[in-house]
């Protein structure tokens, strides 16, 4: 049973501070200090936090706009550090935060797939030996050698998404990503995404589509201004959930 | 040297372990744990320095047409140029001014270009460090390698400045590596400062200009130290690294003769205070870059 945790998440909570982050700069940070207006504006983005996702499960992260569910994620993904608690994961994660940034827009979209691949911990080799199946997924093949800066944001996404997909990770983080790109697109995401689920890859994903996360989803976790509202079976929690939306409206 | 700037919290299994954890723990087996950490995470992201070193050295190149020649013929040209403003008011002090010169400006531009590479080196890879989780001093360091790269090309115009000017080679010019490496871990701990602190305060640039400025001056680059007021000759000569580096250089090229060894001792040690410096300076603030970039 131990060794089937592959992400645990105890007590964390992840804090910003809003006064300082608007201060940029060497200029206002002196004028503010004299006169003496740098304070201290706490904000916890998330509270207090525990769960544990069991390898193979799908999890959904619901809750409204602010709740906390991307800091979480990003939490999870390493990019952003609690600042109380801890994270532990055990397994390679594939992040899909912010699709189709991270690219370089100066370089070949032939150049980005390798440059992405070791952003997400790869191999130039690993990547060599998937490039031809991103590209195809992508269907970018004709645009391989121009700059990333001439492509459209869907096409931006798409790549991101094949390369985030194709390289089989332990665990997939995704953030409401898919609504970019087209019809035809988003149903070959879908059946990627089926495909890695039930080839036992672990799944967390943030949505604001309810149905979604019924579907693809086992579990659910629903935050609520940073705090853990209810956490369950992805049903349970979306019925509640649905019900409380009803309620407020 | 690796080691040294690796990031505070290593590989992606403890990534999170911070604050109230780690103080509980005895220090000394997490360390050796989290050093063995750090080097495993480098070795595992050598792919990734090694396309961003590529991707800065093509970017820079990709469309001009000599390419990398101008590696070579940039600072060939500010040479001459400088050559003949300044051989006037020096010629007679100094033989074969055009190697005097270039010897300590190539010096003083890898210290200057690398450095003002490193202080974007976080801020214009915001993107990625937003997405995915990768160690940060990486883009630090790769700015400085592709710098690196480019020195070694204009190491090919030093080499014909030598052949046009007639100078004396000598078996100390190879020792040329062992002056570079100094200047190199000097300008990575400088570099490692500037990028951390620019995250938080965007208008470092300013003042880093200015102090680049008063820096070259103060530098015997163009002029001999003997030109200046003799306490300031001595201030620089003690305290300025930068001339640590220029004056072995000049030695082993120059002059032609294995450098002195105060110079190799202050020139060692000045650059592993600044290494040591930057990189704690860089492993305090990093956990905070996401919030600011």
């Amino acid at each position: 049973m131990e060794e089937n945790i592959i992400i645990d998440v105890s007590h964390v909570t992840v804090r910003f501070n809003l006064a300082n982050q608007k201060v940029d700069n060497l200029k206002e940070y002196v004028i503010r200090m004299l006169k003496r207006e740098l304070m201290f504006q706490e904000f916890l983005a998330v509270r207090d936090v525990s769960f544990r996702v069991l390898r193979g499960e799908a999890w959904g992260i619901i809750g409204a706009n602010g709740s906390g569910k991307s800091t979480l994620l990003k939490a999870i993904s390493g990019i952003l550090q609690p600042c109380r608690g801890s994270i532990q994961v055990n397994g390679q994660i594939a992040p899909m935060i912010e699709l189709g940034a991270g690219f370089d827009e100066e370089l070949t979209a032939r150049e980005n797939i390798y440059l992405n691949g070791c952003v997400l911990g790869h191999t130039e080799k690993y990547m060599k030996e998937h490039f031809d199946e991103i590209v195809e997924f992508a269907e970018l093949k004709d645009f391989l050698d121009s700059p990333v800066k001439n492509y459209s944001s869907g096409m931006k996404a798409r790549l991101g998404f094949a390369v985030a997909t194709a390289v089989h990770p332990d665990i997939l983080v995704v953030d409401e990503i898919l609504s970019v790109g087209d019809y035809a697109f988003r149903r070959k995401c879908d059946r990627r995404m089926d495909e890695m689920l039930s080839g036992g890859t672990t799944l967390l994903y943030v949505s604001h589509a309810i149905e979604e996360v019924q579907r693809l989803c086992s579990h659910a976790l629903w935050l609520q201004k940073g705090e853990i509202r209810m956490a369950g079976t992805a049903a349970e929690v979306c019925k509640e959930y649905l019900a409380e939306q009803e309620r407020g409206s | 040297m690796q080691k040294k700037q690796a990031e505070n919290n290593g590989t992606k299994s403890c990534k999170a372990n911070n604050g109230e954890l780690l103080s509980g723990k005895g220090a000394d087996n997490t360390g050796m744990k989290k050093w063995r950490g750090h080097l495993r995470d480098f070795f595992h992201y050598r792919d990734l320095l090694r396309l961003l070193v590529k991707r800065d050295i093509k970017l820079k190149y990709r469309r001009s047409v000599l390419g990398y020649l101008w590696s070579v013929l940039d600072p060939l040209l500010s040479m001459i140029v400088m050559a003949v403003v300044f051989s006037a008011m020096f010629r007679e002090n100094i033989e074969n001014y055009p190697l005097y010169l270039f010897c300590g400006q190539l010096l003083f531009n890898f210290f200057r270009a690398s450095t003002s590479m490193a202080i974007h080196s976080i801020t214009s890879n915001g993107a990625i460090i937003k997405k995915a989780y990768v160690p940060k001093y990486i883009f630090t360091f790769s700015r400085l390698i592709s710098t690196l790269i480019d020195l070694l090309f204009t190491m090919l115009a030093l080499l014909l400045i030598m052949l046009a000017t007639g100078a004396e080679f000598s078996p100390y010019n190879l020792l040329f590596p062992f002056v570079l490496l100094q200047l190199f871990l000097f300008s990575l701990g400088f570099g490692l400062f500037l990028a951390q602190a620019n995250v938080f305060f965007r208008d470092i640039q300013y003042i880093y200009n200015a102090l680049m400025m008063a820096w070259m001056y103060l530098t015997p680059i163009f002029y001999p130290l003997e030109a200046l007021p003799r306490g300031v000759a001595v201030a620089v000569a003690r305290w300025n690294p930068m001339y640590y580096y220029v004056r072995q250089f000049r030695d082993i090229f120059y002059t032609g003769i294995w450098p002195e060894t105060d110079m190799i001792a202050a020139g060692c040690a000045a650059a592993l205070v600044m290494l040591i410096f930057g990189s704690a300076a860089f492993i305090r603030t990093q956990s905070r870059f996401i919030l600011y970039i």
